[in-house]
Formats: structure tokens, sequence, C-alpha cells
């Protein structure tokens, strides 16, 4: 048993549980203090994520490769910037309870397990470790009603998703006799035809994965969670679960199925066509802008999952690529809108941000900088996302995808600008600009707008660390 | 490998940034950080051009290989370089760019009165973005640097245009990208079958004529709105109309040429076949943009518009010598390129003078300002004869060159193209008479001041340029004499090797 590989897990767990109990210390708050110790426990366990060696543990359920390592920096690091963001917004509307960091360590730690699944078994839990804490911190703010129905709609449909997805891995199971993906990779390997319960299962599956990533057609949840939620809390939805979903799909779709994918890849396209197309319209008449990064998400979701269905390589590490630059443009974004107050109060239509250029000259450059690069506009680093998986799509011939793709992004190109014209054109309402940032906001948009900024002078060493996860998925 | 021998061209590309820089960490009292940034801005630009007297001075005429070439690895895995040099082509845009640039920047001194610094900042990265555009080697850098340009281009209109800015900035956005992504995708695809994007390697590769034709409608789709070619003309007269003055010369002085630029990059040598198949439907939409658009802007009230249209106009004449493919044909089109950059930015300055004074664009405004400002009526009227094309002035040259070379290959091309001079004197003249000449109707006019020295020291370069291109223009031909013939022989080369194995 060398459970020693999981043992960045291990110690995240362990560490959510010590700080569950120094947080019920009574008398005085311990947000901000509980707060750190997670973000702490976070880097420790990126730590160990790096020095792990690569192979299979407890029997056969667990995996370390390139793929997971690369993918669970990600997921850490978006989960540590989604921290980051909320400890000031959390306290100013009274939302700084100690349960809050505990419970984004825990579904982080359900993240991890869900990019080292090797067994259908521990997709299952990590999935569920990961989503039972979002829908609590999704109805976080549990005294407003919108955040409170948040949580609930997403707890509904989210259970209805692991319904579907439960459901397909027992097909599976039933007609495949195992769910261990390398077992399972074996069976499908062979000459003889797949029973028409398998595929029934996988599409179960992919169903319930597809929820996880918020793509069409099971994207409904998106929008009025992403609004409901208090902002900090959707900028953590919209960043590190969905790198770890993203990953899982991947993982699941490549490894176990890889000899499947002629009954899949059509799935994945249509989602993918579906997303880039939805995420592309239904923004342009949104008024409040989480909503809009909503539509905007499930659009980048979309591009990624260009990436997964042309199953190559290349397409593969597009999909890596993209999901670390949306990430970090995705945290960026979402650095501004937390901190936009008036006169203390959290203000979140799109008409709030007038006149940004003239009251905060700063800000609305790295907002501009944010929104550019999400419209894909060269040389910021969204357009590296997106050419990589454009060329992979090229070259596997898949040009309706391609075509789509770039339609699509000239389409939400314009609500991006309409936000740099909101703060530069239009002026600023009487009331006054927007309130001071903070400095911890400050500091993760100034990190994050200046990796969008200089991503184009030296992409190699990133590029690289992307193909060679990409290599470890597809052997 | 370098005449210079410093890396002269990432230099000129990127100092304008440095200043940008600059400015931006400039704080304090708003009036002094305003004067700081216009300074700091001018004196930027200014040694940019300085520096890039450079090329003019080392260039060698004589080959038509790159020069001042620079290469760094940026992407070694997938065949994607930092690759920086210049030819003929290119050689006179990187000076044009940079010589309009302090241009705009001094005729922006007062007409820009808020947000100066930040004007300031996207002026230099506009500079930044034009230069490595001309100057890259690399499909991919020339992509980002083509569509960078945009950041700043749709800023500049939106923040510090007329009453429409945030249509007509939209609508430039949004057209110019639609057109660069289908670009995109031709290129991707020639990334992948040829495995690089290095320029000159891509002149060495062959593309089977069953693709040509698809990434020839894909570039097609990209440069035609850039030009812009008659019918996707549209966003060029609200984008002018809305932009501030500085707007509008970079806009027709540079920005127009990006389109063409991108045919004699491009399409013709990567595409031989496909170029020489559709050259009859570029002469088609190009006889119609001369011919159209020169009677649209005869019946134009507002100024702008009329340079506006007159622009798709000087366009469609470019884009019929570019699709000569005889040396001709060519070298006009590039000269009418330069020729139009320079008029047409001196023109729209011309506007700007009027504009500043009376706030309006309408052309009913004016009227007998010969009167009242001499000084400007001289320059004015000087410009107004180089657009119509009067020999001894810039635009003669180019434009009958390219009536020449398009007479070789068909005369009613010729023709078509001759009639757009015929209809640009008509509704030239008449713009002229109705704002220089007749009574003096408004006696708000005769409070008008004539040229401010800062005034004269924007035009007097710009006349003079006209006047030495329109009198010695082999000084300028001279530079791309040798790229265009080696253009010339290497398409049709390309099409004999066509032939030959057709025949077979």
């Amino acid at each position: 048993m060398n459970w020693t590989l999981a043992l960045p897990e291990i110690a995240l767990a362990c560490a959510g549980l010590v700080i569950l109990l120094v947080g019920v210390i009574p008398g005085r708050n311990t947000f901000f203090g509980c707060t750190m110790a997670v973000i702490g426990a976070l880097l420790l366990a990126a730590v160990l994520v790096l020095g792990q060696p690569e192979g299979t543990a407890l029997g056969g359920l667990y995996v370390a490769d390139a793929f997971s390592g690369f993918m669970k920096i990600l997921a850490l690091l978006g989960a540590a910037l989604g921290l980051v963001l909320a400890l000031d917004f959390n306290r100013r509307e009274s939302l700084d309870r100690f349960e809050f960091p505990v419970l984004a360590l825990f579904a982080t730690t359900g993240m991890m397990v869900m990019v080292s699944a090797n067994d259908l078994m521990t997709v299952y839990m990590g999935l569920e470790l990961l989503s039972l804490p979002l829908y609590v911190i999704a109805a976080f703010d549990r005294d407003n009603g919108r955040s409170a129905e948040a949580g609930l709609k997403y707890f509904v449909l989210g259970a209805l998703a692991s319904g579907l997805l439960l459901y397909g891995v027992s097909l599976v199971y039933g007609f495949a006799g195992t769910t261990n993906f390398d077992r399972l990779a074996d069976v499908f390997s062979g000459n003889g035809g797949v029973p028409a319960g398998v595929v029934v299962g996988l599409v179960f599956v992919v169903a319930g994965l597809i929820f996880k990533v918020s793509a069409v057609p099971f994207h409904m949840w998106t929008p009025d969670v992403y609004e409901g939620a208090p902002t900090p809390v959707t900028a953590f939805f919209a960043a590190a679960p969905k790198v770890a979903a993203v990953a899982l799909l991947a993982r699941v779709l490549l490894g176990p199925f890889g000899d499947l994918a002629a009954q899949w890849q059509q799935v994945i396209i249509l989602a993918s066509l579906g997303s880039m197309l939805l995420g592309a319209f239904a923004a342009v008449g949104q008024r409040n802008i989480k909503r809009l990064m909503a539509y905007s998400s499930i659009g980048h979701v979309g591009y990624a999952l260009m990436g997964l269905a042309v199953v190559s390589d290349e397409g593969l590490r597009g999909l890596v690529i993209y999901m670390l630059i949306y990430m970090l443009m995705n945290i960026g974004t979402f650095a501004i809108l937390v901190g936009m107050r008036r006169r203390g109060r959290a203000v979140e239509r799109i008409e709030d941000l007038a006149g940004l250029g003239g009251t905060d000259l700063g800000r609305a450059l790295w907002m501009t900088v944010f929104m550019f690069s999400m419209a894909g506009i060269p040389p910021l680093a969204g357009f590296f996302g997106k050419l990589y998986v454009f060329l992979a799509a090229v070259q596997g011939g898949f040009w309706t995808l391609a075509v789509v793709g770039v339609l699509t992004s000239v389409v939400s190109a314009y609500y991006y600008l309409r936000i740099v014209k909101v703060m530069f054109f239009d002026e600023a309402p009487a009331e006054g600009g927007l309130d001071a940032t903070t400095p911890g906001l400050a500091a993760v948009t100034a990190t994050t707008g200046i990796f969008n900024l200089v991503f184009c002078l030296y992409p190699a060493p990133l590029l690289l660390a992307a193909g060679l996860a990409a290599a470890a998925l597809l052997g | 490998m370098n005449a210079a021998g410093f890396p002269i061209l990432s230099l000129l590309t990127f100092l304008p940034l440095v200043g940008a820089a600059i400015i931006l960490s400039v704080r304090g009292d708003a009036a002094v950080v305003a004067q700081n940034a216009r300074w700091t801005a001018l004196w930027t630009s200014l040694v940019v051009f300085v520096l890039s007297l450079i090329l003019w001075a080392r260039f060698d005429h004589g080959t038509a290989d790159f020069q001042f070439v620079e290469q760094l690895e940026w992407l070694p895995a997938f065949g994607v370089g930092y690759h920086m040099g210049v030819d003929g082509i290119s050689v006179l845009f990187i000076l044009l760019s940079t010589a309009l640039t302090p241009i705009c920047i001094l005729a922006s001194w007062e007409a820009i009165g808020t947000r100066v610094r930040e004007f300031m900042v996207a002026f230099l990265v506009l500079e930044t973005m034009m230069v490595g555009m001309f100057s890259a080697l690399d499909f991919v850098l020339f992509y980002i640097f083509f569509e960078g340009v945009l950041i700043p281009m749709f800023l500049i209109i939106g923040v510090w245009g007329h009453d429409r800015r945030v249509y007509a900035a939209f609508k430039l956005f949004l057209y110019t990208l639609l057109g660069s992504v289908l670009m995109l995708l031709a290129l991707l695809y020639l990334w992948y079958t040829a495995g690089t994007t290095d320029i000159p390697e891509l002149f060495r590769h062959r593309i089977p004529a069953a693709a040509q034709t698809w990434i020839f409608f894909a570039f097609l789709a990209s440069f035609a709105v850039k030009v812009p070619m008659w019918p996707v003309h549209t966003w060029l007269p609200d984008a002018h109309v809305e932009a501030p003055t500085a707007g509008s010369v970079i806009l027709a002085g540079v920005l127009l040429k990006m389109g063409a630029y991108g045919f004699l990059r491009f399409s013709l040598p990567m595409l031989p076949d496909a170029s020489a198949t559709f050259a009859p439907l570029i002469f088609a939409l190009s006889v119609i943009a001369v011919i159209y658009t020169s009677l649209v802007a005869l019946a134009q009230d507002n100024m702008k518009k009329l340079i506006a249209y007159s622009s798709v106009a000087h366009m469609g004449i470019v884009t019929i010598g570019i699709f000569t493919f005889n040396a001709q044909g060519i070298s006009g089109a590039l000269f009418t390129m330069l020729a139009h950059g320079v008029v047409s930015s001196a023109l729209f300055l011309c506007v700007g003078v009027l504009y500043d004074r009376r706030h309006s664009l309408e052309i009913a405004s004016y009227g007998g300002v010969a009167k009242i400002m001499p000084g400007y009526a001289l320059v004015f009227m000087l410009f107004t004869m180089a657009s119509v094309g009067l020999p001894g002035t810039a635009n003669f040259v180019g434009e009958f060159l390219v009536i020449v070379g398009a007479w070789r290959v068909n005369p009613w091309v010729a023709l078509g193209a001759a009639t757009g001079m015929i209809l640009g004197a008509a509704y030239m003249l008449l713009l002229y008479r109705r704002i220089a000449f007749g009574r003096i109707t408004r006696d708000d006019l005769r409070a008008l001041l004539d040229l401010s020295p800062r005034e004269y020291a924007i035009f007097v370069p710009l006349v003079l340029l006209t006047l030495w291109m329109g009198v010695y223009p082999q000084s300028f031909l001279s530079f791309f004499t040798a790229s265009v013939a080696g253009l010339v022989e290497r398409h049709e080369a390309a099409l004999g090797a066509a032939r030959l194995a057709a025949g077979m």
C-alpha cells in the first residue's frame, strides 16, 4: 500500500480537520486566521504535489501523473486566490465565519481527488466531496433570498446530475464488469463490439460531468447560481472547480473510454458548439455583470471542450493551456468585481462601472486588459489560449468547430468591449465613482493582469509543461 | 547580418512603449501631467522618427532580400520565432508610420483637452503596433500586431471621438475583428501544413491549388475589410467622421495600408494561382469602389465623410495596381499608398484645423475661408490638387503607373481607374470651392485666425514631402524596384510551374 503517493490530499484533509477544530474556539472571530491557515495548507499541498512521484496507489483507485500534477497546481492556485478575494468582502458583508475557508478547503480536496481519480468510484467520491461544500457556500449569505435560492437551485440540479452520473457508472459496471480505469481501458481495447449498455452508461456519465463544467445543454444552473451567490463565491466557482471538472472530464473520456472516442466525440462536439454559441449570444443582453460572467464562462468552457473534442495530443495541450489562462483571466476579473462598491454597498450592474476610467484609471486599465484578453485579442494571454485550441481543431480537420469558434469569439468581443465602453466612454454617475479597492484585491488584480500581459513574451515553459501534462494522459 | 549594427527594428517597435511607461509613471497636478505627457510623447516619437531615418540611409536598394533582420527563438517547438526584417515593400511604410506619429501628436496638442495622458499612451502603443506589423517576418507575430492595432484605435475613437463615437468604435472593432479571425484560421492551416510560420519559409512552401482558393478568400475577408474594398467599406466613413483629427490621420495614413500590405506580403507570393484566378473579381470590386465611392463623395455634406469616401476610391486604385501582377502596377500601387498616406493625412489635418476653430464638420458652415485664412487656403489647395492627382504632386505618379499597368492587363480596368481620377477632380474641386471661395456668408467666420506656428510646423513637412514625391519620385521608387521585380518574377515562375503541371 503506497498510500504516501496520496500525501497532498491526505495532508489537506487533515489540515482541514485541524482548522475546523481551531475555528470553533469560542469568544473571538477566527475568520481571518482560518483563511490564512487554509491558504497555508493549500500552499503546502502545492509543494507536496510538486514533489509527488508518479504512479498508482490505494489499490489502483488513485493515480498521480504529470497531468494530475499540473491540474492540481492550477486548482490549488485558483482556490487560494479565490480565498484572498473573499477576505475583505466577507467581513464587510458580515459573512466572516470561519466555516467559509474550511468548506473551500474540503471542496479543494475534492477537486484533487477528482483530478487523480483512477476508478469510477473515486470519481464519484471526489465529485461529491467537491459538490457538497459548494452547495453550502453558494447559500453562505443565508439571510439573503437570492443566495439561498442559488444554493438550493445548485443543490437540486447538482443532485440530479450526480444521480445521472451514478446511474451511468452502474451501467458501465454492469456491462463491463469493473470500475477501474485501467481495466476498463483493457476491456474496450478488444476487437469485439461494445455493448449498447456501456454506450448508454457512458452518455449518462458524460452528462453528469458536463453539468459540473456547466456546458450546454446542462448549463441552466450557472447564470442563477453565479448571480445569486456572494461575489467571492462566484469567483471561486468560476475558477478552481471548473478546472478540476474539465480535467476530470478529459481523464475519464481519454483514459478508460479512450477507445470509445467514436461514441462520445459527437456529444462533446455538440456540447462545445452549443456552449460557444450560447455563451456568445446569451451574454449580449445581460445587465448584471455576474450573470454576464456566467455566460462568458459557458462560452469559455465551449472553447476548452473544443480541445477535447478533437481527441489529439495538440487538442489536449490546448485544453490544458486554455484552462490555465481562463482561470487567471477570470480571477483577475473577479478581483475587480468583488471590489465594486459604492459608498460601502456592493454593486453588480454593468452600469455601476461607468466612468471608472476617469475615477480610478489603474483599475479600469486592468479591467480593460482582462476584457480584451477574454475576447481573445492579441497580444494578451487569452488570444494564445484560443490559438492553441483552434490550431488543434484545424489540424484535426474540425472546420465547423473552428469556424463557429472564431465567429462566436467576434460576437463575444461585443459584450467584453461593452464593459470597456462603459468604463471609458460613459460618464461617472452623479453619486460618485466606486470606492477604493483593498490592497489584497489590488495585488491579485495586478498579479493576474501582469500574467495576461507578459504571457506572450515567453510562453515556452508553460507550453512545455502543458505538453507534458497532455502527453501523460494520452500515454 | 544587420546593416545598422544593432537591433534597430525592435528598438523602433518597442521604444514607444518605453515612452508610454514614462507617461504612465508621472504623477501630480493634472495640468502638469497633461503637459508632461504631450512633451514626452512628442520627444519619444521624434526619437523614433530620427532612428528610423537609419533605415532610409542604410537600406540597400539593390536587393529584394530582407534586411535589418533579427531572429530570436520564441516558441521553437511550434516553429514560431521572433523574426523581424524589412524589404523594399515594407521599409517605407515604417518610415511613414514613424513620420506621421509626431505630426499627429502635434496636431492633438490643443485639440485633445481631456485625458491627455491616456491619449498619448494610446497613441504610442498604436505606433508600436504599426511599426511592429510592418516589420514582422513571422505570421503569428504579424497577426499579433495586426490585431493589436484595434485596441488603441478602439479607445482613441471611443474616448476622444465626436457624438456617435461609441457606434463608430464598435463598428470598426467588430468589422475588422470578423475579417481577421477568418485569416487566423487560414494562418492555422498554413502553420500546420508547412510546420512553420516564418514568412520567408512560407514563400518557399508550395500550397496546393485547391487549398489556395480557400486561403485566398480567408485572407480576402481580412484584408478587404482593412483596405477597405467595396462592399465592406461602410465602417470607414463612420470611423473617420467620429474619430478625433489625429485618429483620422493615422487611420487614413497608415491603417488603411495594412490591408493592401497584407495582399502584397501574403496573398500574392503565397497564393499565386488563386491570386491570378481571382484577379478579375478584385478588379471588378475595385472598379466599382472607385466609381461608386467617388459618386458618393460628390454628394457629401460632411468634409470628413467626403475625404473618407475619396480614400476608399484611392484604395480601389491601389488594389487594381496590386493585382495587375506587373512591375508598373505594383510599383504604382505602392507609390499610391505612400502618396495617399501623406496627402489624405494632410487633408484630414486641414479639416482638423477648421474643426478646431469652428467645431463643425459641415461643408455648409464654411465659405470664403480663403479671404480670412490665406495661408491655410494655400496649404489646403496644394493638398486638394495632390489628391486630384495633378502632375508634380505625389498622387499623380502612383496613379499614372497603376493605369499604365492596368492597361497592359485590361484596358477596361484602366478606364475605370481613370474615371475615378476624373470624378476625384470633380468632388475635390467642389469641396475646395465651397469651403475656400465664394462670399463670406457667415459673420462668425471673420474672426477665424490663420495657421499658428504649431500648425505650420505640422504642414510644412507634409508639403515638402508631397512635392518631393511628385517632382522626384525616383528617390522613393528606387526603394522598392528590386523587391517588386522579385515579387513579379516569383509570381510568374509559380504560374509557369502551375501551367506546366496543368499541361502535363
